[in-house]
């Protein structure tokens, strides 16, 4: 044990001799970790985000489609649903997107969905039922058009008029990722903004009182009305899932060149020791150090490298991503919204990928330190000191 | 007591065969001080590798105090030549990012003593090499010279049975190389060391006790 201390100081003493040179290394190492790193924390932690909000978002959401692109939904088409065994309520949505030609933004506009009530998420009040002329605005659109509550949005109708509505209410930041560029009016507004057609909706939610059963209600409501596309919350997931699954293989690739980097540098360990390295290690031996020593010593060296390294590297990508929002690649990951939402993602950490990437980057390197070593250590001494 | 056996040892160097050592037979008695004399390429660097279990015969017995060092496992022959045999090599053969002080202590890393009594020892040995001012210096900072006589000092800090040394004063002026001559005589003298010195110099080697000659592999006594 005392050997194996000893050992062990002499590998990082010998670590320290030799500064620039593992300084260098662990820039290399740290620097490919924490981007790596990086992309998986924040490709979980959106693929769990959208988990969480998808959780609250309809089992069942229908919607027309025709030439192959969404249209809106008949009135109609509601009673029909309902008359479907195992569905509960069925309710129109009417949202749109306004193109806001001062902040070159797109903002996502929503009547008054029913029943909505005060919430700790939105400063200021609710207007009325009835009460129109009034709009309750996400933070991404008051920071852009320089609004608060009680100050005026125009926005232009569909026939070039300009809509006047007072801000009662602005959604705390803290809710950005989901109100940054939202809208929110009421109904009579909204039909004149987009000029929006009598018995029609942008889409329907449907409750189905059996979870187990949404697949298949998805199959009637296609079978029953054909010309429409019945979105289930699992298919959404699902395409978040590659989404952020094909951003993150994006990301990756513009990052292959540090990956490569760190290939280069394992590679370059592993296919041999340098003049002075096999000098040291017949020394060494010359001098009564065992084999196992030797191997201990080079375990030493590699691991505290490599350990080092991963775990500055996994800590500055969890400070990267979770307290900076993933400054250095957020616009890949996040998307290309003018009104980019400023949020902090929960911390989320999936330890299974942790461990992959550990044994992707510290067994390969410690490995490539030691086999060159034990190849040098049972060679003669005197051979290996003459090269 | 060192016994060479019949030791043979041949290179193959671009398809040609090298015989560096042919059939070598050589005793040493505890505590004599010989030297093998021979040119460049002789074979003598190479046999005294072989007597220290640097490098493996291909044929031949090495005994060492009745030991045969060549049937020890790796490890029991790296524990044996710590405990009974230390080198003198004929190029630099310090570890460049150890200082001087660190280089000399080296094989005392894993022993009882304790760090004092070494440092103390340590300190003495670089005294008498002349080099007590460069303790703490790097190898790479040293003269060729200097980093010889701190390798010396190496060799006599664990107190070893038997000193093999290749061409010590190799890049000694003639003053010093005086010097590490007594140095090895005096050691030989008060601790029963013994040396074995391969030197090409046949003034060294009329120094000691005993003289080989080594020609192209062969080893005749003088």
């Amino acid at each position: 044990m005392i050997k194996h201390l000893k050992i062990l100081e002499f590998a990082l003493s010998s670590l320290l001799r030799r500064k620039l040179k593992n300084l260098a290394i662990v820039s290399v190492f740290t620097t490919v970790t924490m981007v790596i790193a990086s992309i998986l924390f924040l490709t979980h932690s959106f693929k769990k985000e959208a988990l969480l909000i998808l959780q609250g978002s309809p089992e069942l959401i229908v919607q027309r489609i025709q030439a192959g692109r969404h249209a809106l939904i008949p009135l109609s088409y509601v009673d029909a649903i309902k008359g479907l065994p195992g569905v509960g309520d069925v309710r129109p949505r009417y949202w749109g997107y306004y193109y806001d030609p001062l902040t070159g933004a797109n903002f996502t506009v929503i009547a008054y969905p029913e029943g909505i009530r005060k919430t700790e998420i939105i400063e200021g009040s609710l207007p009325g039922a009835n009460e129109h002329g009034y709009c309750l605005i996400g933070s991404g659109v008051a920071d852009a058009r320089f609004l608060q509550i009680g100050d005026e949005l125009f926005l232009q109708d569909i026939k070039g008029r300009v809509l006047s509505l007072k801000v009662r209410g602005i959604f705390k930041k803290s809710s950005q990722i989901l109100t940054n560029d939202l809208v929110i009016i009421s109904r009579p507004d909204f039909d004149r903004l987009f000029g929006f057609p009598e018995g029609h909706a942008t889409d329907l939610t449907v409750q189905v009182y059996n979870p187990t059963e949404i697949q298949n209600i998805a199959g009637k409501v296609k079978k029953l009305l054909p010309d429409t596309r019945p979105i289930t919350r699992s298919e959404i997931l699902r395409t978040y899932d590659s989404l952020f699954n094909w951003r993150g293989g994006m990301l990756l690739a513009l990052f292959a060149s540090s990956v490569l980097a760190f290939v280069i540098l394992a590679w370059d360990k592993a296919t041999g020791l340098s003049a002075e390295e096999r000098q040291e290690i017949g020394i060494l031996k010359a001098i009564g150090w065992e084999t196992s020593d030797v191997l201990t010593l080079k375990f030493w060296e590699g691991a505290s490298i490599s350990l080092i390294s991963f775990l500055t590297g996994i800590i500055l990508a969890y400070i990267h991503v979770f307290y900076f929002s993933a400054v250095l690649f957020e616009p890949a990951l996040k998307g290309w919204s003018v009104l980019f939402p400023d949020f902090r993602l929960r911390p989320y950490v999936d330890l299974y990928q942790c461990f992959v990437l550990f044994m992707v980057t510290v067994v390969p390197y410690t490995a490539s330190t030691i086999i060159p070593s034990w190849k040098a250590a049972i060679t003669d001494p005197d051979s290996v000191m003459r090269g | 007591m060192i016994e060479v056996i019949d030791v043979s040892k041949r290179y193959y160097v671009g398809g040609d065969e090298i015989v560096a050592v042919d059939g070598v037979t050589l005793h040493i008695k505890k505590g004599e001080f010989v030297s093998i004399l021979g040119h460049s390429g002789s074979g003598k660097t190479t046999l005294l590798s072989l007597m220290g279990g640097l490098t493996r015969p291909d044929r031949g017995t090495v005994l060492i105090d009745g030991t045969d060092i060549w049937a020890l496992s790796d490890d029991d022959l790296s524990e044996f030549r710590n405990r009974k045999l230390n080198f003198i090599y004929q190029f630099s053969s310090l570890i460049s990012t150890l200082t001087v002080i660190e280089n000399v202590l080296l094989p005392t890393y894993f022993g009882n003593e304790t760090q004092d009594s070494q440092v103390e020892l340590a300190m003495e040995l670089l005294e008498q090499m002349g080099i007590k001012d460069k303790v703490n210096s790097y190898p790479a900072h040293l003269s060729g010279g200097q980093q010889r006589r701190a390798a010396i000092a190496r060799a006599f800090i664990n107190n070893p049975d038997i000193i093999l040394a290749d061409e010590p004063t190799g890049d000694l002026d003639e003053e010093t190389e005086a010097e590490v001559m007594e140095l090895f005589k005096r050691m030989n003298k008060e601790r029963g060391i013994t040396f074995v010195m391969v030197t090409h110099s046949s003034e060294l080697a009329r120094q000691t006790e005993r003289v080989f000659r080594m020609s192209k592999g062969k080893l005749i006594e003088e």
